[in-house]
């Protein structure tokens, strides 16, 4: 049984990325209690998932291993994976979250050993990489997983497979009878920051995503960019293996489209402009890049980024919403069509891979936050006091970069600390 | 720590060490070769049998320094959790047994390793003391918030919210900053429709109502001395009172000015009245208020107007503004409806390059294009002033028609935000370049805006353009100037609400520095650290090389000209200490002799065993976690490398590297984060100034007659998993090629 202490002086962080990650750290870093819940089985969030970041092009890992070795050194911080918050009651200073655990078949025992994972030979979907590659169906969720501790898959529960698995692990870290446990845990302040989720391309039914494999999705040519990813960071395309040197990214898939997101989602523009370096850096000599735009908001100090990406002959930008893609049976490639508006030509592009540049969705849309809070009508979770004490960090919020998630998340948590002390001052 | 130090060894033979490694022959080196007063194996030290058989014997055998031989130091540190004990990690599971193959011709080397790294494990606890914090704390509670306007108010509001008292600073005579000077903001609430209420009379109100809060109107900071938890602050007033202050930390919001539009002669301003930029239509709507908006030449109602978007800004030339300023779009697109909203029939059109109205302000934007606001796709040339109207040339972009004109009553001029962050510390201390005119070439601004007594400057240190952001994408607050935090459009350009969100963090960080002050508590990244640079004075020779390297302005110099440490503003990095060329600076957890005591401890094997050896100092934040990882991936890599893991490559100190290659090592490999521009290294300048120290290493080689490829820099990334392997392998065929050190029978 998961044992939590908690009381009305303590805050609760929903979601762990690097939103919830700042949020958690930073309350406890000023001396107050946390309980940070995660719902899948690592910390890290999308941002471990990005190969690079804009516009340092440096890897999102390693801000990552300061925040997880932060939480390490932390005793104030009580980590939850697994866990899901099914219902908060009560008020601002006195809340009460219902959690719910599901089990992970591996107990703190768990060496990170790996050896249930050569016992196991059962592959499943690799969600990390974005189902684009397998996994062990017991497995270690990424190389940075916090806990550092391995996962066992439930398709493989009650299988011969995972007593295989239980018959490898020498330390009892395998528990074939953990069951779904439902937890309550108090608090004073809940600061939601559950993310985003990449808004579903097969919804933009001209592009083909889903039924044209050489179209993907942005956060997916990450993955196929990161050395650890299902390519071991080449830039093969699903159809055929074969390598994409001529890239197209079309941008506001999904965004800025009343049929679809209303809003701009701010990062993709710069997030395309970042995935032109991994195609010149894969193929300095004849990697071509086409960005098919409405605007370029590479906003305030990023515009330098984007000049230097306009300065490469090996990028082209195109100022048209692509119209719809189609395929070229023969070879596989998608086939960009619209016109372009300055001087309105008309194109059919042919591109061994289409990119699109997925907008960005609230995780959870404020409405469906098992507590009473208000939202706008894209999900973002607005900042009134009618919410109390719960307050919406990161892309909960709104379409957020990194760096302003980790702002937003850090205002979180000081409106989380300012009701915990309200409730130590009544309570002195 | 009065009680009698006593070292402990624990051997860990869970994971496969039991059956890779000869357990009895490490404890025995523990006990014999380590010195350790105790040393035992366990079957799985980190289980919960294991772990009590450490408490136990701290509890019951007194012991104060433990060593474990298990797992590296990032993993099962729940289970090895002895805050109130020195504690070091010999990683002989990701840095020995899983880096090497299984196999019986392996087995010695790999034995060997196993044996340093108890032997150095052994060492540098036994150097080590656990650290009982910092005595040099202050109680100052107060904050302390430099400039008046959006960001400053809300910083100082939520402070106070939180239950800090607050002194702001504002060099005006009211509170509001340009926020007080507009006549709308742009929505923040849904539906997004239509300029908002700004709010600032709100915000100055409860300033006003809050006792918490002391406002200093007309003044400015001509002095701050000391560290986080005892800054004291002279505040200046224009009657000519100063006043002291007690300050815990310190929030500069010291905002921006519009970029000079006097610079944009071609876009029409100064040459007609009727050429405004955005805080000059701001002042045309108060003065019009509600009313029709008036042009400044003829006192009658604009009728048309256009706006230029990116005056000044986004130029690739060098002239003007390389930056966007952020805000510009959707502050255009509030002022067209300024008239739209008055009158529908006035014609108003926004030229744009790339309009940026990123998140809701797209519903905005929407509806300026409902309201019949033209959006143009074209670049201004220029705007000539004629008879009863202004004639705007662009290159339409969309028609491609270099020639197209608009006439109009109004021009706004979008140019912009420039930052005021006081003095270019940096430019300062640079040279000043003779002939060239005489003419400075960088446009220092002389007056400083918080008049820090630091031996390293003024003001906070600029990173780009003049802003004083750190740019750390996962660290956004992170000056290098500990507990002061600067927020709003003086760190990075921003609207309103990004101001007010960005105050809100900032103020968390802030009263961090506060606790940490209190508590002696280093502040990130090493959050929670208790050591503290020590310093033996009397082995000082004033070269102040410390003071001049240290990245956070850390340590000024006192009366006598020595160093003097002001442990709150330190972030621990050992940058110092790398830097001191007679050693004489050291952390109670981390010094000249835990690491020289590492190296000293390794077996040297004579020069015929064909067995080199390589000594790897590895940053802690990158470089040590790939290796790490390397090791989780059961990459192979040399058995001959003994790798210490360093807190930055900026601790360094070039003693180690001579004292290595005369004891024999036949290789050093040192592997720091990126620096320069995109620089990677959380100690911002720590990489830099280790590689600039290392540079001069090939003189110290060629003097021992050595190869300069004896020491190699290397730059890894947290990512290098599968390179950082290759690196020491061909490093140690380089070694082979080379031969062995000459120095081993020494």
């Amino acid at each position: 049984m998961t044992a939590i202490v908690a009381t009305n002086e303590t805050i609760l962080v929903v979601g762990g990325g690097i939103s919830g990650m700042t949020a958690a750290l930073e309350a406890a870093e000023t001396g107050k209690q946390v309980v940070l819940l995660e719902k899948t089985a690592a910390l890290g969030g999308r941002t471990s998932q990005l190969y690079r970041y804009f516009p340092k092009m440096c890897h999102p890992v390693c801000g990552l291993e300061i925040n997880l070795r932060r939480l390490k050194s932390n005793p104030r911080i009580k980590v939850l994976t697994l866990a899901e918050v099914t219902g908060i009651a009560g008020s601002s200073g006195d809340y009460t979250a219902t959690v719910r655990i599901t089990p992970r078949y591996v107990n703190e025992n768990c060496t990170a050993c790996g050896e249930c994972a050569k016992a196991v030979s059962t592959l499943v979907d690799d969600q990390f990489n974005y189902k684009l590659g397998k996994t062990k169906a017991a497995y270690l969720p990424n190389a940075m997983a916090y806990p550092q501790r391995y996962v066992l898959d439930p398709s493989i529960i009650g299988t011969a497979e995972a007593e295989k698995a239980k018959a490898a692990c020498k330390y009892g870290a395998i528990d074939l009878g953990q069951k779904e446990e439902i937890v309550q845990i108090k608090a004073g302040a809940v600061v939601w920051a559950t993310g985003w989720q990449p808004y579903d391309a097969a919804k933009i039914q001209p592009y083909g995503y889903g039924r044209f494999k050489n179209v993907i999705t942005s956060v997916e040519f990450e993955r196929l960019a990161d050395p650890h990813g299902p390519t071991g960071g080449k830039l093969l395309r699903p159809s055929d293996g074969k390598e994409a040197k001529n890239v197209a990214f079309i941008q506001c898939a999904g965004s800025r489209d009343e049929n679809h997101l209303r809003h701009c989602s701010r990062f993709c523009c710069m997030a395309s402009l970042k995935q032109t370096h991994y195609v010149r850096e894969r193929f300095p000599e004849d990697g071509k890049s086409t960005i098919y735009y409405i605007d370029i908001r590479a906003i305030d100090r990023f515009e330098d980024f984007y000049q230097k990406v306009k300065a490469d002959s090996s990028v082209t930008f195109t100022k048209s919403k692509v119209a719809r893609i189609s395929l070229n049976e023969a070879n596989g490639n998608p086939i960009c069509h619209g016109v372009n508006t300055e001087g309105y030509h008309r194109y059919a592009n042919e591109h061994d891979l289409v990119v699109l540049a997925v907008g960005m969705e609230p995780s959870v849309k404020g409405m469906n936050i098992p507590a009473s809070v208000v939202a706008d009508s894209s999900g973002f979770i607005e900042a009134d006091p009618a919410n109390g004490g719960i307050f919406g960090a990161g892309c909960a919020t709104n379409a957020l970069d990194v760096n302003r998630s980790v702002q937003s998340a850090t205002a979180a948590a000081l409106r989380a600390v300012q009701v915990v002390n309200k409730v130590a001052r009544a309570e002195a | 720590m009065s009680a009698e130090k006593k070292v402990a060894a624990y051997i860990c033979k869970g994971c496969g060490l039991g059956e890779r490694l000869d357990a009895d022959a490490l404890v025995n080196v523990a006990q014999k070769e380590g010195k350790v007063q105790l040393a035992r194996s366990h079957d799985l030290l980190c289980s919960a049998e294991g772990v009590d058989l450490i408490k136990n014997d701290v509890a019951n055998e007194g012991v104060t320094h433990i060593m474990i031989g298990a797992c590296s130091r990032r993993a099962k540190t729940e289970a090895f959790y002895f805050p109130q004990n020195a504690v070091a990690r010999a990683n002989l599971r990701e840095g020995v047994i899983w880096i090497r193959p299984d196999t019986e011709e392996a087995r010695e080397t790999t034995q060997e390793m196993a044996e340093d790294y108890i032997r150095m494990g052994c060492a540098e606890v036994k150097a080590m003391s656990a650290p009982a914090g910092n005595p040099n704390t202050g109680s100052a509670r107060t904050l302390l918030v430099v400039g008046g306007g959006v960001s400053g108010m809300t910083a100082a509001l939520e402070a106070s919210r939180t239950g800090y008292p607050v002194v702001l600073v504002e060099k005006s005579g009211q509170l509001g900053g340009w926020a007080a000077k507009l006549w709308k903001r742009i929505p923040v609430h849904e539906p997004f429709k239509a300029p908002a209420g700004t709010g600032v009379a709100d915000l100055v109100a409860q300033i006003q109502a809050d006792p918490n809060i002391k406002v200093y109107l007309n003044a400015t900071v001509t002095k701050t001395d000391g560290a986080p938890g005892r800054f004291e602050v002279q505040i200046a007033t224009e009657s000519g009172s100063v006043a002291t202050e007690d300050i815990g930390a310190i929030i500069q919001a010291t905002g921006s000015e519009p970029y000079d539009a006097n610079k944009l002669p071609e876009l029409g301003y100064g040459k007609s009245p009727d050429v405004v930029d955005q805080a000059g239509l701001e002042a045309l709507a108060r003065a019009a208020n509600g009313g029709p908006i008036l042009k400044p030449s003829d006192g009658k109602p604009v009728r048309s107007v256009a706006f230029v978007q990116c005056a000044g800004q986004r130029d690739a030339d060098g002239q003007h503004l390389p930056y966007c300023s952020g805000y510009c779009c959707n502050a255009s697109i509030k002022q067209a409806m300024y008239f739209k909203d008055g009158n529908p029939d006035i014609d108003t059109t926004i030229l744009f390059t790339d309009l940026r109205t990123p998140g809701n302000g797209e519903d905005f934007y929407r509806s300026a294009q409902e309201k019949g606001v033209i959006f143009s796709k074209g670049k201004v040339a220029s705007v000539s002033p004629g008879a009863g109207a202004l004639t705007v040339n662009f290159h339409d972009l969309i028609l491609d028609d270099k020639d197209a004109k608009l006439e109009v009553d109004l021009v706004v001029l979008a140019t912009g935000q420039v930052p005021n962050s006081g003095v270019d510390i940096e430019a300062l201390s640079k040279p000043p370049v003779e002939g060239e005119g005489g003419e400075a070439t960088v446009e220092a601004k002389p007056i400083s805006i918080l008049n820090l007594q630091y031996r390293q400057g003024p003001d906070v240190p600029q990173l780009k353009w003049g802003f004083t952001d750190s740019h750390f994408i996962c660290f956004p607050y992170e000056t290098r100037r500990t507990g002061i935090y600067t927020v709003g459009p003086v760190r990075r350009p921003m609207d309103m609400a990004q101001a007010r969100e960005d105050a809100t963090g900032a103020t968390l960080k802030a009263i961090q520095a506060i606790e940490n002050a209190q508590l002696g508590r280093a502040a990130h990244p090493r959050s929670g650290d208790l050591s503290f640079p020590k310093v033996r004075l009397e082995g000082c020779t004033q070269c102040k090389r410390c003071t001049v390297e240290c990245p956070f302005g850390a340590i000024d110099e006192d009366e006598k000209r020595f160093p003097l440490f002001n442990e709150s503003r330190c972030r621990r990095c050992g940058t110092c200490m790398g830097a001191c060329p007679v050693r004489v600076i050291s952390f109670e957890n981390y010094s000249v002799d835990t690491v020289g005591s590492q190296i000293k401890a390794v077996d040297i094997p004579d020069e015929f065993s064909e067995k080199p050896r390589i000594l790897i100092l590895a940053c802690e934040n990158d470089a040590y976690p790939a290796l790490d990882m390397a090791g989780m991936q059961h990459n192979e890599y040399s058995a001959f490398v003994r790798i210490v893991p360093i807190r930055c490559l900026g601790s360094v100190n070039t003693i180690w590297i001579t004292d290595a290659l005369n004891a024999g090592y036949d290789g050093v490999m040192l592997m720091g984060c990126k620096h320069g521009e995109n620089y990677q290294c959380h100690f911002v300048k720590g990489s830099e100034l280790g590689r600039y120290r290392l540079s001069k290493i090939d003189d110290t080689l060629k003097n021992l007659n050595l190869e300069t490829d004896r020491v190699r820099d290397l730059e890894v990334a947290i990512t290098d998993i599968e390179h950082v392997p290759a690196m020491i392998n061909q490093y140690a065929e380089r070694i082979v090629e080379m031969g062995m050190s000459p120095f081993k029978s020494f």
